[in-house]
């Protein structure tokens, strides 16, 4: 037997009729991120000798009946802009190279609280901004379906560590689709839950009306466990929601008979790879054979939705990212001349390109002339998107769309094009416009063993139902049993 | 949409970046083509809409204003990048 083949549930099945030790698990993993960094190139940072001093621990205590952690022993790998208490928290960029957090985010205390084991610190674009993770300034995360391809961004690590099982999961953050793309890139699922059910708090903020923390996994079972974990009311998030605690394992029925699901045309558009769209439409009959009621409708805001992120999320990125001065925490440069110069010198020679054009569009968006007509229009038609999702939800309890227009790309391919970049987020953005909770799962693969995602998007708070949803389909397809990722050189 | 030269630089000293030549020339090109691209919103029918600010329910959340002390000195000050003692040490402000 392999671990590292085993899902979460299987490993918490294994560990409890102690067939395996929390050591056996965590070395199985550790073996693997050594087998295959360097291919991969998946963390920022790797916690070898402290995950296994704790899975020691863990198996002593075990031993004597004395862990109450439900998930006790079980590693996992956390994207780098979550904030780990004495371990680094980077956000792949220069200006955070040497940060410690002095504290834990409020889903790290809760990964703690169940006693599970950091393996490490998983690699990103700069500060979440990006759809390949090219623009790390440590290093490039390759698919492993493909070592030449990108595995999507920005929470690119987390879902190649997935993918190469060397996590068992991950957690990753969605801003405008960086969990759902670069899971729908790595064949893997990828859920971002609903505005305010995730506490933010120790997220490094990006965009923060659009954020949320979400699961990368192997299955949807595995989605549904954690997520459990890692939601619940924070006071330290006044967005955070009070919303009674679900277990969206019990949600998971293997059945989508009646079930309405509405798919938008205009997601099925220009611009929609034909494999892509070919694959979706086999979906579809899947879920017509399994009784579900699938109708196609017309919800016309995929593009406004695109442009009025780009407008949203750098506003708020250009004001969040204000905090980086160079002070009391973060790079500092070198040779400046007073202390307006080193602000400025700090952050031109601390953050990176994308980073930077970012900043610089957001504030565009935000001066004085250009307000009313970017970033005030942008607010106006986030009411829109807001108002036909709603009508939407009134027909159907599920939108199905692609995860992403194209597979995976070539890495190298649309670095330099910000606009083209861009474009590949036009399925994902609308649903955190829309404060919506959104699961990729893969859907099949294209002709040179590519996989690609499908992505269903619920009413606010209805994550179960589109886990549900999920769920029905994988025990139906299968994707795990029928694909596998084989780390190809790719063509060069 | 066309931002001139010294638009960019305004609007970079604003954000307190420095850019160098060519970065200047990279970003006014990309700045054009994405601001041509998001203009779209001005074509969005939003006539008489209100403007939504956030992705849940816009209401005041309120907490007692009390004083929590955080005790861990070392481990911030373990990240300023010039420090003495206890204090953050930066470069003069006041001639």
């Amino acid at each position: 037997m392999d671990i590292t083949e085993l899902t979460v549930h299987e490993l918490q099945e294994k560990l409890k009729n102690k067939e395996l030790t929390s050591y056996d698990i965590t070395k199985a993993y550790i073996d693997r991120i050594q087998e295959k960094e360097k291919d991969v190139q998946a963390f920022v940072t790797t916690l070898e000798a402290d995950a296994l001093d704790k899975a020691k621990k863990i198996d002593e205590e075990m031993k004597a009946g004395e862990v109450e952690g439900e998930f006790a022993g079980i590693p996992i790998g956390i994207k780098d802009n979550i904030c780990t208490k004495g371990v680094k928290t980077t956000c792949s960029s220069k200006i955070l190279e040497n940060f410690v957090s002095p504290y834990d985010a409020t889903v790290v205390e809760k990964l703690n609280s169940e006693e599970m084991i950091n393996l490490g610190k998983l690699n990103m674009d700069e500060f979440a901004m990006g759809g390949s993770t090219e623009y790390s300034y440590f290093k490039k995360t390759r698919n492993p379906w493909d070592l030449n391809k990108v595995p999507g961004g920005s929470s690119g690590g987390s879902a190649a560590a997935v993918a190469a099982r060397m996590v068992p999961w991950a957690l990753g953050s969605d801003t405008g689709g960086s969990i759902r793309q670069p899971a729908s890139f790595c064949g893997v699922v990828g859920l971002k839950p609903t505005y305010g059910l995730v506490s933010r708090y120790g997220l490094v903020a990006f965009a923060s009306s659009l954020d949320q923390i979400g699961p990368i996994t192997k299955d949807v079972y595995d989605s549904a466990m954690l997520l459990n974990i890692i939601t619940g009311h924070d006071d330290r998030d006044t967005t955070s929601s009070n919303q009674e605690k679900v277990d969206y394992t019990k949600c998971l029925k293997n059945d989508v008979k009646g079930l309405k699901i509405g798919v938008p045309k205009e997601f099925f558009g220009e611009g929609i790879n034909e494999e892509v769209k070919e694959k979706l439409e086999e979906a579809i009959e899947t879920y017509k054979e399994l009784g579900a009621e699938v109708e196609e409708f017309s919800l016309d805001i995929a593009k406004y939705s695109l442009a009025t992120y780009y407008i949203i999320a750098c506003a708020e990125a250009s004001s969040n990212l204000g905090r980086f001065d160079g002070i009391r925490y973060g790079y500092r440069a070198k040779e400046f001349k007073d202390l307006k110069d080193l602000y400025r010198k700090s952050r031109s020679e601390g953050f990176g390109p994308e980073v930077k054009r970012r900043i610089i569009l957001g504030t565009y968006v935000l001066s004085s002339g250009y307000y009313d007509a970017y970033y005030k229009k942008a607010q106006q038609v986030r009411t829109l998107v807001m108002n036909e999702f709603n009508k939407a939800f009134e027909k159907y309890d599920v939108l199905l769309t692609p995860t992403s227009p194209t597979v995976a790309f070539d890495i190298g391919s649309k670095s330099n094009n910000p606009l083209e970049m861009y474009l590949s987020d036009i399925c994902t953005v609308s649903v955190n416009i829309g404060g919506l909770p959104g699961i990729s799962i893969p859907c099949g693969v294209d002709k040179s063993n590519m996989p690609i995602g499908m992505q269903l998007i619920g009413n606010k708070f209805q994550e179960g139902t589109i886990l549900n949803a999920a769920y029905t389909f994988e025990q139906k397809t299968k994707f795990r049993e029928n694909h596998k990722p084989t780390f190809r050189k790719g063509e060069e | 949409m066309q931002v001139t030269r010294d638009e960019l630089l305004h609007i970079a000293k604003l954000a307190d970046l420095e850019l160098d030549e060519k970065e200047v020339d990279n970003y006014l090109a990309n700045l054009e083509d994405i601001l041509n691209f998001a203009n779209i919103v001005n074509n969005a029918p939003v006539e008489g809409l209100d403007i939504t600010i956030g992705a849940n329910e816009a209401k005041n959340v309120f907490r007692k204003d009390e004083v929590k002390v955080f005790k861990d000195t070392e481990s911030l000050l373990q990240n300023a990048p010039d420090k003495d003692q206890n204090m953050f040490r930066i470069p003069k402000v006041i001639e």
